[in-house]
């Protein structure tokens, strides 16, 4: 694994040079339509029994500033208000945002307050603070939607799966660029995008879209799907092999 | 060393999950309970979904009745048709506990339910079984075995049942009722129910204590299992790399727990026990009237 991931950052950085050392000798055309090039080392995110969180690399040639952001697929996401009943903290008021993406990270080559107006920033929703989050009741209080969207931004923080990584994007050289992406162990499974974004004169020059997938592998993918597609037998199964275990252990011990 | 657990969906240390199954299988053994009662709230505190530890929990504890059955049946201790109809309201009762835990889920307030019904359920067990202890320490001499109730109200009721095994002749409501009460906490609760239903037998039905604990083991296999079974097919929360774990260490655990048990006296494992319940209690009650760090939380959106 470790070998195969040195071996792709090779061919990353081979690709590369060869690409900067020619930048020059390309037409103008050409020249533009590579000015920004990214790749990564792997493609795919493996969830397998040892699986603790993962980190892969990305490589890329361009010249300015650069945001790479990192979305999750989207789903429906419902936050709950806890008010006091009784003396006891209860779930009392509920919001449900629609295609809220399941992660989200955010990183750059120095603070993006730097080199980006609030303006910019909002309009292409760089941050988790200016995600696009839409309860879906379009009549609610805008008061309370505030509060329920940055509750949660904040719920998604604590659990690791909205986050923002200032001056992790390092340059190598004055065009040569990596960032390190880093999956916690509780990663939503699915398709995720990797944007990455050339800024210039605080704005967005060129942007480039990769996709990459985290999904389960192995002995985790066939529990997971057993488990989903023929549920009862999954259940009498775990049934089965519990009863076994208890009767092998009486057994064991009734010999020791 | 980490694992990823398929179906709860993050990752654990391998290690911790093993002690645990051990710590609780040691007091089990020693006390002579099933453990759910810690075990639920244990992964709960530790980050397992609540969905997910109710219902691996079911499954863990079919392994560890077994185990406990097979010893009491050799000796001739289970009432098997006094445990049958215990088990057809058990079956009832689970199957719906398995109903409500989804709608609960469904409508945000499952969290909150699990709590209370362990601050209430550990609560008064403990409670009671702490002054019973405390009382026999007290008068440890002249110690008079507990009275059987021969007659009461319950006598009254009809479709009258004789049970050899528990030398009883009473009406099937009793343990039908019974049975379908502790199925429904079973459900809820993630537990096998044992606390409840042990005092429930002998106060209530008055049966023996010798057949009490095997015949009430003996129908706790099969309330988990259906527990189990109905919790993989409606709400997939199943999760049996982590149950295979708990049970490892809960095993190991309950037979240090045994020999150890020996060397005690009851009255005093009954009070450290009931001191152990109260504890438990003691710390949920507090989580449910203190205020949270973050009043809100993220739940789960219905039907995706």
């Amino acid at each position: 694994m470790m070998a195969g991931t040195t071996h792709t950052v090779h061919r990353i950085l081979a690709a590369l040079a060869v690409l900067a050392g020619l930048q020059p000798a390309l037409s103008p055309l050409a020249q533009a339509a590579e000015e920004l090039v990214v790749d990564l080392s792997e493609t795919v995110v493996a969830i397998t029994a040892g699986f603790a969180g993962s980190e892969l690399l990305l490589y890329g040639v361009g010249k300015g500033d650069v945001i790479v952001e990192v979305r999750g697929p989207v789903r429906d996401e419902v936050v709950h208000q806890k008010s006091r009943v009784l003396g006891v903290w209860v779930n009392e008021g509920k919001m449900t945002f629609e295609q809220v993406p399941s992660f989200y990270a955010i990183a750059s080559n120095r603070p993006i307050y730097d080199f980006l107006s609030p303006q910019v920033l909002a309009e292409a929703r760089f941050g988790p603070a200016n995600l696009d989050l839409t309860p879906r009741d379009k009549d609610a209080d805008p008061k309370e939607v505030a509060e329920y969207r940055e509750a949660l931004i904040r719920n998604k923080q604590r659990q690791g799966l909205y986050g923002t990584v200032q001056g992790d994007v390092t340059f190598k050289s004055s065009t040569l660029f990596r960032t390190k992406i880093r999956f916690p162990a509780n990663v939503p499974v699915g398709t995720f995008g990797v944007d990455v974004y050339l800024i210039r004169d605080g704005k967005i020059v060129h942007d480039k879209t990769t996709l990459l997938t985290v999904r389960k592998f192995g002995i985790e993918a066939s529990t997971y799907d057993f488990a989903h597609r023929h549920s009862l037998s999954y259940g009498v199964l775990a049934v089965l092999l519990a009863a076994v275990a208890g009767w092998l252990a009486n057994v064991i011990f009734r010999k020791a | 060393m980490q694992i990823y657990l398929p179906i709860a969906e993050l990752s654990v240390n391998i290690f911790l999950i093993l002690g645990m199954g051990g710590g609780v299988g040691f007091l089990s053994g020693l006390f002579g309970v099933g453990g759910g009662f810690l075990m639920t709230p244990l992964l709960i505190f530790i980050g397992i979904p609540p969905a997910v530890a109710v219902a691996t929990e079911a499954n863990q504890i079919v392994a560890s009745s077994v185990s406990g059955v097979l010893a009491h049946w050799r000796r001739g201790n289970v009432d098997f048709k006094m445990g049958l109809v215990l088990l057809v309201g058990g079956v009832f009762g689970s199957s719906m506990g398995v109903w409500l835990f989804a709608f609960l889920r469904d409508i945000g307030h499952l969290d909150l339910v699990i709590k209370l019904s362990y601050v209430v359920f550990l609560g008064t067990i403990g409670a009671l079984m702490f002054i019973e202890s405390a009382r026999a320490m007290l008068r440890t001499r002249r110690k008079a075995p507990p009275k059987r109730r021969t007659h009461n109200w319950m006598h009254g009721l009809p479709f009258k049942m004789r049970f050899r095994r528990s030398r009883l002749y009473v009406s099937a409501i009793m343990p039908l009722a019974i049975g379908f009460l502790v199925g429904l906490l079973a459900a809820i609760m993630g537990v096998g129910g044992g606390f409840v239903m042990v005092p429930a037998m002998i106060y209530l039905l008055g049966m023996p204590t010798a057949v009490v604990v095997g015949t009430s083991l003996f129908q706790i296999i099969f309330v988990t299992a259906n527990v189990t079974v109905l919790q993989a097919v409606n709400t997939q929360t199943v999760d049996v790399v982590l149950a295979l774990l708990l049970l490892v260490g809960a095993v190991i655990g309950a037979q240090v727990g045994v020999r150890m048990g020996t060397k005690l006296r009851g009255e005093q494992l009954r009070g450290l026990l009931a001191l152990m319940v109260l504890g438990v209690c003691t710390k949920i009650g507090y989580d449910l009237v203190a205020t949270p760090a973050d009043l809100f939380s993220l739940g789960i959106v219905v039907g995706q």
